[in-house]
C-alpha cells in the first residue's frame, strides 16, 4: 500500500535536518563556554590598560598625543567585527543594521568613510555595500589571537596618524548574556577621557626613555586591546546566538515532524477506511 | 610589617599574576629597573625578558614576557605584557627552533620574512633561553 509515500520521505528528510541542527546546537554550546572563558580571561588586560590610560588622562604630560585631540571630521574610519560563518540567527544582520544607521549619519553630513572588516561576513557585507575597505582580517577561528589583528588595526591607526581619517569607530556585538547580544558602536579615536578628582595635585609620570614613544606604544596597545576585546566578545556572541538559533531550529523540526506524522496517520486511516468500505460494499453486492 | 606594593601582570589573553610584592624587577627599555613600594609614577616600555616579583614571604617569582609596558604608581605596579608565559612552562626545544628559524631567515635575504621581524624573534628566543638556563641552574638539573 503506497499511502503517503511523499509524506514519509518528507518526515525522513526533516528528521535528518533535525539531527544536524541538534549536533550544531551542542557544538555551539560547548564552544560558547570556552568563548565565554576567553572573554573573561582577556578582561584583566583591557581593564588594566584602560586604568593606565585613565591615569594618563589625569597626568600632565608635556607631550599631547594626537589620539587625545579632537579634530574636525572630514573622513571617518569604521572597524566592523562580524562572525566568519552564518547560521547564527540575526546576529550579523542586526549588527550591520546598526552599522548602517551609524554610517548614514556620516554620509548625510557628506563625510566619507573607510572600513576595516574583521570576519568574512563583514567583508562580504561591506563589499556588497560598496564600502571602501582598507584592511581586513578573517578566518580568525574560535580562538582569535592578538597577533593576527595587529596589522589590521595598524592600517587604521596609520590612517589616523597621517590625517586620512579624523575619527575611528568599532562596531561589534556586545555580550550581555546567552540570550542577549547587543550591537554596539563605540568611538575609539580620539579617546574619550575622564578626569578624576582623585588626583588633585599636579603630577606627571617619569617617562623612559621619552614621553612620545611610550605614549605611542601605550595608546596603540590600548586601541588594539579595545578591538581584541570586541573580537573576543563577538565570538562569544556568535556561539550563543548559534546555540539559540539551532535550538529553535531543532524545536521547529520537532513540531514539523509531529504535524507531518498527524497528516500521514490521517491519510493512512482514510485509506484503510475507504478500503474497508469497498470490501463491505463488495460483500453486500454479492 | 614591611612595605609592599600591589603587582598586576596581565597579557591580552589572560591574567598572569596578581598579588603583593616587596620589590619588582622589570626589563625596562633603558635597562632593568627595580621598583620598590612608593616609587614615583613612571611609564616605560619593556624589552623581552623576565619580570621578577619578590614576595613578602621571601619567595621570588619569575615571569617571562616578550615586551610590553610598565606602569608604576606609588602603590600599584602594572605590567602590560605583550605575550606572557610562565618561565617554567617554556619549551626549550621550541625556543631553539625559533632561534634557528630566525637566524636562517636573517641569512636568507630572499626570504619573505623581513629583517626587523627576524631580529625581534631572535632577541625573544635569546631571552627565553637565558631564563630557562637560569631556572635550570637553580633547580640543579
Amino acid at each position: 500500500m503506497a499511502v503517503g509515500k511523499e509524506i514519509r520521505e518528507k518526515i525522513k528528510s526533516v528528521k535528518s535536518t533535525q539531527k544536524i541542527t541538534r549536533a550544531m546546537e551542542m557544538v555551539a554550546a560547548s564552544k560558547m563556554r570556552k568563548a565565554q572563558e576567553r572573554m573573561e580571561a582577556s578582561r584583566p588586560y583591557s581593564d588594566k590598560i584602560a586604568a593606565v590610560v585613565g591615569h594618563l588622562a589625569n597626568a600632565h604630560p608635556e607631550y599631547q598625543h594626537s589620539y587625545l585631540n579632537e579634530r574636525e571630521e572630514k573622513r571617518v574610519g569604521y572597524i566592523v567585527i562580524s562572525s566568519d560563518r552564518g547560521l547564527c540567527g540575526g546576529l550579523n544582520v542586526n549588527l550591520f543594521r546598526e552599522a548602517i544607521k551609524a554610517v548614514k549619519a556620516h554620509s548625510d553630513a557628506e563625510v566619507d568613510i573607510d572600513y576595516t572588516a574583521i570576519g568574512s561576513k563583514a567583508l562580504g557585507f561591506l563589499g556588497r555595500m560598496g564600502g571602501n575597505v582598507v584592511s581586513e582580517a578573517s578566518q580568525l577561528g574560535d580562538n582569535p589571537e592578538m597577533a593576527a589583528l595587529i596589522g589590521t588595526v595598524k592600517a587604521m591607526l596609520d590612517a589616523y596618524d597621517e590625517g586620512r581619517i579624523d575619527r575611528l569607530y568599532v562596531v561589534y556585538n556586545k555580550f550581555v548574556n546567552t540570550m542577549t547580544q547587543e550591537p554596539t558602536v563605540r568611538q575609539v579615536l580620539p579617546l574619550e577621557q575622564e578626569k578624576s578628582e582623585d588626583f588633585g595635585h599636579h603630577w606627571d609620570y617619569i617617562y623612559e626613555p621619552d614621553a612620545k614613544p611610550v605614549m605611542d606604544t601605550l595608546l596603540q596597545r590600548y586601541v588594539e586591546s579595545i578591538v581584541y576585546q570586541g573580537v573576543v566578545e563577538n565570538v562569544a556572541c556568535e556561539m550563543s546566538a548559534r546555540m539559540v538559533a539551532m535550538k529553535s531550529a531543532t524545536d521547529n523540526a520537532g513540531d514539523l515532524i509531529n504535524d507531518l506524522e498527524l497528516v500521514y496517520n490521517k491519510a493512512r486511516q482514510t485509506a484503510i477506511t475507504s478500503e474497508l468500505a469497498d470490501i463491505v460494499g463488495g460483500a453486500a453486492a454479492v | 610589617m614591611s612595605m609592599t606594593v600591589h603587582v598586576d601582570i596581565v597579557s591580552a589573553e589572560k591574567e598572569i599574576f596578581s598579588g603583593v610584592a616587596e620589590m619588582v624587577y622589570a626589563p625596562a627599555e633603558m635597562g632593568e629597573v627595580g621598583i620598590a613600594p612608593r616609587h614615583a609614577p613612571m611609564l616605560t616600555r619593556m624589552k623581552p625578558g623576565e619580570v621578577r616579583v619578590q614576595q613578602p614571604s621571601g619567595e621570588e617569582l619569575d615571569f617571562f614576557i616578550s615586551g610590553g609596558l610598565l606602569e608604576v604608581q606609588p602603590h600599584v605596579v602594572t605590567v602590560l605584557a605583550d605575550s606572557a608565559v610562565r618561565a617554567a612552562d617554556l619549551d626549550e626545544a621550541a625556543v631553539m627552533q625559533a632561534k634557528e628559524r630566525a637566524e636562517a631567515a636573517m641569512q636568507d635575504k630572499q626570504a619573505t620574512m623581513d629583517y626587523a621581524k627576524a631580529q625581534v624573534e631572535l632577541i625573544q628566543a635569546a631571552a627565553q633561553l637565558q631564563t630557562i638556563q637560569r631556572l635550570r641552574k637553580r633547580s640543579g638539573v
